[in-house]
């Protein structure tokens, strides 16, 4: 009754060619968007910045690199944790190299180190298809947590082994380190990962990402009408590691803190950032984001029922929780394999013909 | 002439973990070639059969507190393969039924999350500390080696190799020479023209999913014996990856193969190239090292040949 697009003419190009061309839908998200930003940060407070809305907000950022590769492209990449950890580190020596740097510019620059890398890994994409690309994926990912590992000066030479933020102002308001406010971290991520969310979008709607598409339907027909598989894979790689290397930025400055390679970007992580974009939905940008609400918030809602509600000690919680993250996964996959962007397409079409369905 | 030993031994010990890691690499390719399912979860049905087989045999698990007796070896192993049997039964039933067509991708999530569901079920039914498993294969240094050419080998790594090529004789012979062998290269062909001439899908699917159980408990007795049944067993399947894009996912030969080539570079890397650069490099450099022959053979050493048409 109250969503539909009935009586909305369009009579301009910009106007028809808009992300949300349905105006509930436009100011649907203008709401969520004014909650977010003006509303919870009066809310937020340590725990939930830490344990909810920071992880949600970095692995949405991570998935949304990964779906341009994956989900866009048609590449499969399990090496996203060594990825993000290119970023962290980039961010980690740059602002060690010129602490003045604006940490947006650090940001960036961050971002552009991962993608040079993504490419030079995604070179075998050229070649290898499919699964040997996927496992080829994971020279990458074990090669370069070894070599943060290994390598004394990408950790300053310390001891620990560990890389630790150094606390950074941004237009003189801390946003990293113990003393920055919850609410400054989220704010600060937030409009990041809106600014490269909406970037993602119109990537993937313009030319570039209808190569990439094309490519992933089938790169053979994709290279007999034009187009360059060199050129789209290796652009695709590039964009993507962009994305995750600011969000291992992220992950590393602001989320964290401070980490360690070997378990901060392990391979589980990759798989983390697949189940993402798996259970939100291939090949789209509300799944990005669907997905990491998901992943964020069922391990901790069951951590709570289990240990709090139903008192178990929290070594038998683990287990169970695994057990029943896999059964969840399964069980997503087999109802919807296209994942909740899917299955809220399907209840927006619902609603469109609701109360009258016939 | 020490040097020469040395080289040697290194060799030797590189094709027998070679060996170890063919047992969880063939696992891999019997799935892969009779569904196209890229079985994540292989590695950990390696950790749950040596879990259920340790079962069996311990006094502290749940066989002798339900029943008050152990089995002996030669009852355990069947009781174990019978274990795997039923949960192969169980995973077609649960998911694979409801997965047929679904694109490769969406295949390979649910085997990790079955890796998941099997991990956690694992430890809540068997306890996630170490167990050293014995079911009486030789352990230590072969001595007459030792004593005749001043070779240091291990006995089970022998064993294992024996085992290997035992197994390797009996799944060719299942699949070159038995009706349901047949079966299953049929089905690996073409799974349309399998089910037009009349072979049944859902019973192949649990059939190739036991036989990769019953791999998957040779390889987690041999891994287990090596070194406890622990959690780390599950991730022998990562190393067995490396395995199979250097062999190729479909081919048992290649398996073989790859698991010898992956396992002796891997230790003259180790021995060679290690020291010079901090160590620990075992981790990437099989994969480094498969990533070199793909770009020569994309589908692998022995793979089938990808024919693409559009």
């Amino acid at each position: 009754m109250f969503y539909r697009e009935s009586g909305q003419l369009k009579s301009s190009y910009p106007a028809d060619q808009a992300i949300f061309p349905i105006a509930q839908d436009r100011w649907f998200v203008i709401g969520v968007l004014a909650a977010a930003f003006l509303v919870i940060p009066l809310f937020i407070n340590q725990y939930w910045a830490n344990a909810v809305l920071l992880p949600f907000l970095v692995y949405a950022l991570a998935a949304l690199g990964l779906n341009i590769l994956t989900g866009y492209c048609g590449q499969v990449s399990l090496g996203t944790g060594a990825f993000m950890a290119v970023g962290a580190y980039a961010s980690f020596k740059l602002v060690g190299f010129f602490p003045e740097l604006n940490f947006l510019i650090v940001l960036a620059l961050s971002g552009v180190i991962t993608a040079v890398v993504g490419m030079i890994f995604g070179l075998p994409s050229l070649r290898i298809k499919g699964f040997y690309l996927a496992v080829a994926t994971l020279a990458a990912q074990f090669f370069l947590v070894w070599m943060f590992n290994k390598v004394g000066w990408f950790y300053d030479y310390n001891l620990t082994g560990m890389i630790t933020v150094r606390p950074i102002d941004f237009f003189g308001i801390r946003i990293t380190g113990p003393e920055a406010t919850p609410a400054a971290k989220y704010l600060f991520t937030l409009t990041v990962v809106c600014v490269l969310a909406l970037s993602a979008k119109n990537i993937v709607r313009g030319r570039i990402g209808r190569e990439w598409m094309a490519i992933r339907d089938m790169d053979i027909a994709a290279e007999l009408i034009g187009i360059r598989p060199l050129q789209a894979k290796l652009s695709a790689f590039a964009v993507s590691s962009f994305y995750i290397g600011v969000a291992g930025a992220l992950y590393f400055a602001v989320y964290l803190g401070a980490v360690e390679p070997v378990e901060a970007f392990d391979i589980n992580q990759s798989f983390y950032v697949l189940f993402i974009i798996i259970i939100g939905g291939l090949g789209s940008v509300l799944g990005a984001f669907l997905g990491s609400a998901f992943i964020v918030l069922v391990p901790i809602l069951l951590k709570n029922i289990m240990v709090g509600g139903m008192g178990f000690d929290s070594g038998m919680a683990g287990h169970v929780e695994i057990l029943l993250m896999g059964m969840l996964i399964i069980f997503f996959l087999i109802v919807e394999p296209h994942g909740l962007a899917r299955l809220w397409q399907i209840a927006k079409e619902k609603l469109r013909l609701w109360p009258f369905p016939h | 002439m020490a040097f020469d030993i040395f080289l040697l031994e290194v060799i030797l010990s590189g094709l027998m973990t070679g060996v170890m890691y063919a047992l969880v690499a063939l696992g891999f390719v019997l799935i892969f070639k009779a569904s196209g399912i890229f079985n994540f979860a292989q590695g950990v049905m390696a950790l749950f059969a040596a879990l259920a087989l340790y079962d069996f045999l311990a006094e502290d698990g749940w066989f002798f507190a339900v029943f008050g007796f152990t089995l002996p070896v030669w009852l355990a192993i069947p009781a174990t393969i019978v274990v795997m049997i039923v949960l192969a039964w169980v995973i077609e039933r649960t998911v694979l039924r409801f997965l047929v067509k679904q694109n490769e991708i969406i295949l390979f999530m649910a085997t990790i999350g079955l890796a998941f569901v099997l991990e956690g079920l694992g430890d809540i039914l068997f306890g996630s500390d170490v167990k050293p498993l014995d079911i009486g294969i030789p352990q230590g240094a072969s001595d007459w080696l030792l004593d005749s050419f001043n070779l240091y080998l291990e006995k089970l790594e022998i064993f294992a190799a024996g085992t290997a090529a035992v197994l390797v004789v009996v799944l060719a012979i299942f699949f070159q020479r038995t009706r349901i062998g047949r079966a299953l290269r049929a089905v690996a062909d073409d799974h349309q023209a399998a089910l037009s001439v009349g072979i049944s899908l859902d019973k192949i699917w649990v059939i190739v999913w036991s036989v990769s159980g019953i791999v998957a408990l040779v390889a987690g007795i041999m891994w287990g014996s090596k070194s406890g049944v622990q959690f780390s067993l599950s991730l022998i399947a990562l190393k067995a990856l490396p395995v199979l894009i250097l062999g190729g996912f479909t081919s048992v030969p290649g398996a073989i193969v790859g698991g010898l080539i992956i396992g002796v570079g891997e230790k003259l890397a180790e021995v060679y190239i290690g020291p010079m650069v901090g160590g620990a490099i075992e981790n990437w450099f099989a994969y480094m090292l498969a990533l070199g022959f793909l770009l020569f053979r994309p589908q692998g050493l022995f793979g089938e040949r990808i024919i693409e048409r559009v």
